[in-house]
């Protein structure tokens, strides 16, 4: 499991109470326990969520299978266009990830090899910073760099803010995109397309974390290897992230721009 | 004053059936654009910003320079250019609208422009350029129709004028500064990450708007019988001498910085736009003609004997106005997004529908200019008794 | 009058102009009002999330409401006035029951000339018949 077994059952708990998977109206909580309920979801509120990429348990069949299912479940289309491409989660090589700090004689594991990129949900993120209409901002409750789709007006100045190209942009209608490149889009039902002209990018599976379910990819790669993504609250120091990045060396992409990535890379 | 607009030669009239027939065009393209999407245009998901852009930022620069010449009218007394202040304030007027209609035709979702308003973010630079450029637009309005309208009626403009005058002065720099915060501050581009990028946009526009303003001058002379003036003319072209001057300088200084220290994150960019980057090149003729054209401009400008002749004056300006267009209007944006934060190069160059609709947008900007200066002009003609 | 031919084509373009908005309408006028149906599901829980005498006029404000608590105050719980817990989804909550979107929504929508955006993302339930 990506994270720790306090932790695991403090969500799998929630998960029960709440198991809301969009249905319909249905008694669960006692009066008390609804108040308490209507607030944010518990779990979320003062966490600082991190992610901890385990580069010596990672390999392609993961990275891939992750890559599927985010894009999956969040109804992001392969558009015809290489050049407009969205993505949420991608592979970089290891130069490419890390621009500046690599060098000619690296290590011939990491020479040329794939990494798993997202968004890092910084700490000081440069694009909420230049959002015009605070359409992209960090969450308060968890440090959540979100979207709201319903107040983007598509200026992309966050993607130029944004030193880590997590971005990506609808320059068409998502559902106008190759219906070869998307058989039956959209994929999955119970969450929402984009409209052209928005920007789009990886929301820590917001969705998921209000129903006290740990973020897509991290559960897909530890079915495949455990460890290989570890998920967590960094202000936590038992946390199991916390855990793993003090027994490991890690590093950030680009800390020196101060944005503090709170995505971690173990080599 | 409006009804001097409506009365002119066969030319007036050829001139602005022309720009409409352009603008249409562009309107045309707009709406296949606001349906089908940006998809339509060159950009993607490294170079983020293109043509569109690169105008609003050029123009930015243009519609500032109206201080160049109401600076030294009301601050330095100097009288000779109480004659043109109105061309530099109408064709402000012309250049911001043109600012912000290239700020709208770049927008995913243009419909919901109104958000920049409804949710204010001071800590966007968007948000404070969409305030001083506003503001800008509304100032050169007020100030520029009512001294015209008191010029025509022989009598000195409102009391109430006189403060607003004062503060468009301040103004204009704030304008091209926001505008050049857009870019200095973000982290990832080391292309525009310098102090030196403010500096930078303010002497381009102090050459490139007045140089503009200045051939604007001599069609004037030539269509009407308004004659903005010799001295003026004059002290313009020297305006725009010394302006080009730091220009190229502040640019000289850039290069230094990136070669001397020989840092690959500095230098890159201006690789990628004079030599070309693992094969791509378009960029490259286009930055060595800018580079050519600067050095005639400030040839002609600086030597005292052509910059007075009147057609080498215009030369010079005009190889300032291209200069600076290619610097700003295409090598600015695209180089900054070129190698991209993966230090990848992606190509860009603009599709044909996103071309007519820049035209249609320049187009609408000199229909602006083209019928304010029309008053102006037909206005100082009556006063003088024609 | 001077100029008479100008002036009367100009009125007429002006009138035209100005009946805009009845445009879209023309030859419609005899158009029944419009009856919402229910799926069996809708009827069997008997109740909206709130009562239908607040749901008809103020169902637009309630997903106005839900779209910015569940984006961005993430609060995606909604408490009916009747103490019923519900996700606050348009596409998972509301499109549950009434899944027949074109024989429910599209009735009074299209009637009274509305098109809501919220279909250019939320994806609309397929509908079988």
């Amino acid at each position: 499991m990506g994270m720790d077994r306090r932790e695991f059952l403090r969500i799998a708990g929630y998960s029960a109470l709440l198991g809301l998977g969009g249905k319909a109206a249905f008694e669960l909580l006692a009066p008390g326990q609804i108040d308490a309920a209507v607030e944010s979801v518990p779990l979320t509120v003062g966490k600082k969520w991190g992610m901890a990429v385990d580069m010596t348990k990672m390999d392609e069949q993961i990275m891939d299978k992750v890559i599927e299912v985010c894009h999956r479940i969040h109804n992001v289309p392969k558009v015809a266009n290489p050049k407009q491409e969205i993505k949420w989660i991608w592979k970089e090589t290891y130069e490419h990830t890390f621009p500046g700090q690599h060098h000619e004689y690296a290590a011939e594991k990491y020479h040329g090899r794939n990494f798993l990129l997202l968004c890092n949900h910084c700490t000081n993120p440069p694009c909420c910073r230049v959002c015009p209409t605070a359409a992209t901002w960090k969450r308060e409750e968890d440090g959540v760099v979100m979207m709201d789709q319903h107040r983007c007006i598509g200026c992309r100045f966050c993607m130029a803010a944004c030193p880590f190209g997590a971005r990506s942009f609808n320059y068409g209608d998502p559902r106008k995109a190759p219906a070869d490149l998307n058989p039956n889009f959209p994929p999955d039902m119970t969450y929402p397309t984009r409209v052209r002209g928005v920007v789009e990018k990886c929301n820590l599976c917001a969705e998921r974390l209000a129903k006290g379910q740990i973020p897509a990819c991290v559960e897909e790669a530890n079915k495949i290897k455990e460890g290989a993504l570890t998920f967590g609250d960094l202000a936590d120091p038992e946390s199991q992230v916390r855990t793993v990045l003090r027994e490991h060396y890690s590093i950030q992409r680009k800390p020196e721009l101060g944005t503090g990535p709170n995505v971690y890379y173990i080599i | 004053m409006l009804e001097k607009a409506i009365r002119g030669s066969q030319t007036y009239w050829g001139w602005l059936i022309f720009l409409l027939l352009v603008i249409g065009v562009g309107a045309g393209n707009f709406i296949y654009q606001f349906f089908e999407g940006l998809k339509i245009t060159g950009m993607g998901r490294d170079v983020s910003w293109g043509l569109y852009i690169a105008q609003f930022t050029y123009l930015v620069g243009v519609a500032a320079s109206g201080v160049m010449v109401v600076l030294p009218y009301y601050i330095h007394n100097y009288k000779a250019f109480g004659r043109i202040t109105i061309l530099g304030e109408f064709m402000a007027i012309a250049a911001v609208t043109m600012c912000i209609l290239f700020l709208w035709v770049d927008l995913g979702q243009p419909m919901r422009v109104i958000n920049v308003m409804l949710y204010p973010q001071p800590n966007s630079i968007i948000f404070w350029d969409m305030v001083v450029l506003t503001g800008y637009l509304i100032l050169n309005v007020l100030i520029g129709w009512n001294v015209l309208s008191a010029e025509r009626k022989g009598i000195h403009y409102p009391k109430w004028v006189t403060p607003l005058i004062y503060l468009s002065i301040p103004w204009a720099f704030s304008i091209h500064t926001v505008t050049a915060f857009l870019y200095q501050g973000l982290p990832g581009r080391h292309f525009w990450l310098t102090a030196i990028m403010a500096a930078r946009f303010l002497s381009s526009a102090f050459c490139s708007g007045p140089a503009l303003l200045l051939i604007i001058c001599f069609l004037v002379r030539r269509f009407t019988r308004f004659d903005p003036g010799k001295e003026q003319m004059r002290t313009l072209a020297s305006i725009v001498t010394y302006a080009m001057i730091l220009n190229v300088f502040f640019f000289l200084l850039e290069l230094f910085t990136a070669f001397y220290s020989q840092i690959p994150g500095h230098m890159v960019h201006f690789q990628f736009l004079f030599s070309g980057l693992e094969g791509h090149g378009r960029l490259v003729p286009w930055m060595w003609a800018a580079a050519v054209f600067a050095v005639l401009a400030l040839i002609l400008l600086i030597n005292p004997s052509t910059r007075r002749k009147e057609d080498t004056m215009i030369v010079g300006c005009a190889a300032v106005v291209i200069a600076t267009w290619i610097d700003k209007g295409m090598g600015l944006v695209i180089g900054g997004f070129t190698p991209n934060v993966f230090e990848r190069v992606t190509d860009y160059w603009p599709t044909v529908p996103e071309v007519l609709i820049t035209l249609g947008v320049w187009a609408t900007g000199f229909f602006i200019l083209t019928v304010l200066f029309k008053i102006a002009s037909s206005v100082k003609e009556e006063v003088a008794g024609y | 009058m001077y100029d008479g031919w100008k002036i009367i084509v100009g009125i007429v373009i002006g009138v035209l102009v100005l009946l805009y908005p009845f445009w879209p309408s023309a030859g419609k006028w005899d158009a029944k009002t419009p009856v919402p149906e229910l799926t069996a599901k809708a009827k069997e829980a008997k109740e909206c999330v709130e009562p239908k005498s607040y749901m008809r006029p103020q169902h637009m404000k309630l997903l106005d409401e839900w779209r910015r608590e569940a984006v961005r105050d993430a609060n995606r719980i909604y408490k009916s006035s009747a103490g019923k817990i519900y996700d606050k989804s348009l596409q998972n909550t509301c499109m549950e029951c009434h899944s027949n979107k074109s024989k429910f929504c599209d009735q009074c929508h299209n009637y009274t000339g509305i098109a809501p955006f919220c279909w250019d993302c939320h994806i609309q339930p397929k509908e079988t018949t």
